[in-house]
């Protein structure tokens, strides 16, 4: 389980515009892709130099590719990260100002304090 | 030496550049009195005739990433882009280019890593909202250098409320003891009770109104006493999953001095969270060193 590269996901996907709208589109094959040729790669490292341990779990790959919002949460994403790319991936089919961030808090509604642990 | 011109603390709401400037059905119907409030804020940095401005925010997983995770970094650089590509997507904001003062950078990482804090830093930082936000609504000329100062309230695992208290009152010390001949403000954001991505988030008020009201008392009466009793690493998960956001307040607090009370307060109950206003002038108090 990996926390930190869920959250990697996330930060990477909502960085970059092309990948926004590939994740929105595709997101399974979108996720498959990205776990096998990014997911090992450090950020600020050359592409060669690339790590040889990160990988998803099945319910975490599952998670991402079925833009499940609240299993991330439930699984300890940063909600941080998750929201801010799940607005640019949702919010346009919305009508209504805020119609998506209201939407998504009602679907975490059943989920009380303490809170999953974001730690990574 | 340098004066301190004011010591300011502040939210820093990413949806107001948005709302001050919509017209017609865009524009939301707070938007007059919010704009009305940042006004009158404004002014209270505009009459302190600063030069230069220290600005303390956090970075949101925007150059800092959780494979290198500074707790707290200075900037130390002649020029700083400002805003990403997700906050213009999100929020609209403008991209944004300030300088960088470096002679006063050198001199806070230099004497504060002396003093007992091991900063990290950075020779080429974009800034993101946490700074540029208070800069629309406090200096929207973005006219005069800035050095950015960045703290973790963000990823576990995070200082210690109390080590965002002695941060402020170093950098306050060492702005009295700067050598240079200009008026600094230091002008730090973060946020009362918030939740981002949580089953609270985008309420009617903030998710914990009563924890805003007291926070807002801390602050304005400079009771740090009653904040670190009270506020605590795990306490802040509580009011709101974003409310460790708050410890940049508590080292605005001790900026400005313990039982300082601030010459300046204002709020404003906006849907989803509270903001908050407070400005200090420790000149005219005569504290300066």
């Amino acid at each position: 389980m990996s926390k930190y590269l869920l959250n990697k996901f996330l930060y990477t996907i909502d960085r970059d515009p092309e990948l926004v709208e590939r994740y929105r589109a595709d997101p399974r094959g979108t996720v498959s892709w990205w776990e096998g040729a990014r997911a090992n790669v450090i950020l600020n490292v050359p592409a060669a130099e690339r790590s040889t341990w990160l990988a998803f779990d099945d319910t975490e790959r599952e998670a991402l590719a079925s833009h499940d919002y609240v299993k991330l949460f439930e699984l300890g994403a940063h909600p941080f990260l998750t929201l801010t790319l799940f607005i640019a991936l949702f919010e346009r089919d919305y009508a209504e100002p805020l119609g998506f961030q209201r939407e998504y808090a009602a679907r975490l509604g059943h989920f009380s304090l303490p809170y999953p642990d974001i730690a990574t | 030496m340098a004066t301190i011109a004011a010591v300011i603390a502040s939210t820093h709401h990413p949806f107001y550049y948005r709302a001050s400037t919509s017209t017609g059905a865009d524009r939301p119907p707070f938007a007059d009195e919010w704009v009305a409030k940042i006004k009158a804020f404004r002014d209270t940095l505009t009459r302190a005739r600063p030069d230069v401005l220290v600005m303390v925010g956090s970075d949101h997983f925007h150059q800092l990433w959780l494979d290198n995770m500074p707790q707290f970094l200075i900037g130390k650089a002649p020029v700083y882009d400002g805003n990403f590509y997700n906050e213009e997507r999100e929020f609209g904001l403008p991209r944004m280019r300030l300088a960088g003062h470096e002679e006063l950078s050198e001199y806070l990482l230099r004497q504060g890593i002396d003093a007992g804090f091991d900063l990290a830093f950075s020779n080429e930082l974009r800034i993101d909202h946490s700074v540029t936000c208070p800069l629309i609504t406090l200096r929207p000329a973005a006219d005069l250098p800035i050095v950015p100062i960045y703290t973790n309230i963000f990823a576990p695992p995070m200082p210690q409320p109390k080590r965002f208290v002695e941060l402020g009152k170093m950098i306050r010390r060492l702005v009295e003891s700067w050598p240079g001949q200009e008026r600094v403000a230091i002008i730090g954001t973060g946020h009362l009770s918030l939740e981002l991505g949580g089953p609270r988030q985008f309420g009617p008020h903030g998710p914990d109104p009563q924890f805003d009201r007291k926070a807002v008392g801390w602050i304005a009466s400079g009771d740090l006493g009653s904040a670190l009793a009270e506020v605590s690493l795990d306490s802040l998960w509580l009011p709101g999953n974003a409310t460790h956001g708050f410890m940049d307040f508590m080292l605005m607090m001790g900026v400005a001095g313990e039982n300082v009370k601030a010459d300046y307060s204002d709020s404003l109950d906006l849907f989803h969270t509270m903001e908050a206003y407070f400005t200090w002038y420790p000149e005219a108090r005569g504290e300066a060193q």
